[in-house]
């Protein structure tokens, strides 16, 4: 009773806050370090250097006017954000955050499943978001958010592949699917050393499958004015927000646990707060070179993928079965 | 179309075949700025210096006794172009006149500093305040006591 419901009912409770807060936070960390990267301040009115910002926002959204176009598909334009943001919280059920502890003499592990398949559940699941993107900009009746859809389902198919072969590396040398074994085969060495050029493809893949700056396709502000969210209002469009950022700290994470080692750190604090300050230091890289590139034409984002992602992952791929067998 | 009419924008680029290292250098001018103290103001509260002469809000000076210098020649009103000035004037017998009714209407002036130059006794001056705001139109039709003290209609955010 207490090992199948309550302890995972408190754990369910307690990512699921925490990982929204973070969530919510992460759009202050966006706002406030790509303010500093523009020699500005960044939000600074509300309460002390802005702190209670995204609170604000969140009021904001929930009293704006909720907006259903006239030519949308409605039952499918309510039913996007929905899958976008049900499917990034689906996410967060696998990263491991920490090392199994102990509380009131029962061991915990910090974190809420540990399937077998873990991380073809994570590519599976992170695709399945771009869902969202693609049936909210068709839904919309709106040229701009079809477009926008279109290209979100292109970058989906071209950069999910690189990802997954930079993956499969990471799965050679580890031996294992489960998330938290590639984790415990990081006591000694962190695979970034061991696989820098999967590491890159990994995150180069990812931010452009985030949908981020130098890859921007689906919300290209400049050419779709913001582009398959362009007519969501009120929480729809906050929904749309929050399972982007949240896809985010699941990329921020996942590198974190594949390449940086994980929980794994020098002892003087615990493995949770080395997890979180490898997440945040890669959720500040995204920011940082969201801050730095503009973005891409739209051919150069696919050629960039083709013709130079996923031959190099390829090559990794096969070097390092090559040197696996050598050895 | 002869060779000479084409021009390459690409030829000459210094960064021309190289991909890599132009990306660091953009990364790591970015993290120098991060490092940086912003450039921007915050403004409500914190302001630039405007100029001495810059030309704000009005100020009906008083001298020494707390009284108002303005004789109410009317030459203000007279020279003003946008026709903002409206001044009654009272004057009791062996006393020097005043003005009993003495109204800028903000909203039509034009800040030229016309009625600064043409005040034979430096009785209205134009004030460093430039950021005046308020709801309704009538609020911006300014009286004696509100030009006494234009300071105090300066924009702190509250």
């Amino acid at each position: 009773m207490v090992e199948y419901l309550i302890i995972p009912v408190i754990k369910l409770i307690v990512i699921f806050s925490v990982f929204l807060l973070i969530a919510a936070y992460t759009t202050y960390m966006e706002r406030k370090v790509l303010g500093h990267m523009q020699l500005r301040y960044g939000p600074m009115r509300v309460g002390f250097h802005g702190l209670l910002q995204p609170i604000a926002d969140g009021i904001k959204n929930l009293f704006k006017e909720d907006l259903i176009p006239e030519n949308a598909d409605k039952t499918v334009f309510v039913l996007a954000p929905a899958i976008s943001i049900a499917v990034a919280i689906i996410l967060l059920s696998v990263i491991p955050f920490g090392p199994p502890v102990t509380i009131f003499g029962r061991k915990i592990n910090l974190y809420l499943a540990n399937p077998s398949i873990g991380i073809l559940f994570v590519l599976g699941f992170s695709t399945l978001g771009s869902y969202g993107n693609i049936l909210g900009g068709w839904s919309s009746g709106n040229k701009y958010g079809y477009m926008g859809g279109l290209r979100g389902s292109a970058m989906i198919i071209s950069y999910e592949i690189s990802m997954a072969f930079a993956v499969i590396s990471i799965i050679m040398i580890t031996g294992s699917f489960s998330i938290v074994d590639m984790v415990n085969a990081q006591t000694g060495v962190w695979n970034v050393f061991k696989q820098p050029i999967a590491f890159l493809v990994f995150l180069i893949s990812g931010i452009a499958e985030l949908n981020r700056t130098p890859f921007d396709m689906p919300e290209a502000e400049s050419e779709l004015c913001c582009g398959y969210n362009v007519e969501y209002s009120s929480m729809k469009f906050a929904l749309f927000f929050l399972a982007e950022y949240i896809h985010m700290i699941v990329f921020a994470s996942l590198v974190a646990t594949l390449f940086l080692g994980g929980w794994h750190g020098p002892a003087f604090v615990p493995g949770v707060v080395w997890f979180f300050l490898k997440m945040f230091a890669v959720i500040f890289l995204c920011i940082w070179v969201r801050a730095t590139f503009p973005r891409l034409r739209y051919d150069k984002v696919m050629k960039l993928e083709w013709k130079f992602l996923l031959p190099v992952a390829l090559l990794n791929v096969l070097v390092t079965g090559l040197v696996m067998a050598v050895l | 179309m002869k060779e000479t009419d084409v021009i390459h924008v690409s030829k000459d680029r210094p960064e021309n075949g190289k991909y890599v290292k132009p990306l660091f250098r953009g990364l790591s001018f970015i993290f120098k700025n991060f490092l940086t103290k912003p450039v921007t103001l915050q403004y409500p509260t914190e302001k630039t210096q405007r100029s001495q002469r810059w030309r704000g809000l009005h100020r009906l000076e008083v001298d020494e006794k707390g009284e108002l210098k303005c004789v109410a020649c009317g030459l203000c009103a007279r020279i003003c172009p946008s026709e903002a000035i409206t001044i009654v004037p009272y004057e009791e017998e062996g006393k020097t006149r005043y003005p009993k009714k003495f109204v800028i209407n903000e909203l039509r002036c034009i800040f030229c500093g016309f009625c600064q130059e043409a005040c034979p006794k430096g009785a209205i001056t134009l004030t460093e305040v430039y950021d005046y705001i308020d709801y309704n139109r009538s609020d911006f039709i300014f009286d004696i006591e509100k030009l006494k003290t234009p300071e105090k209609f300066r924009f702190t955010g509250k």
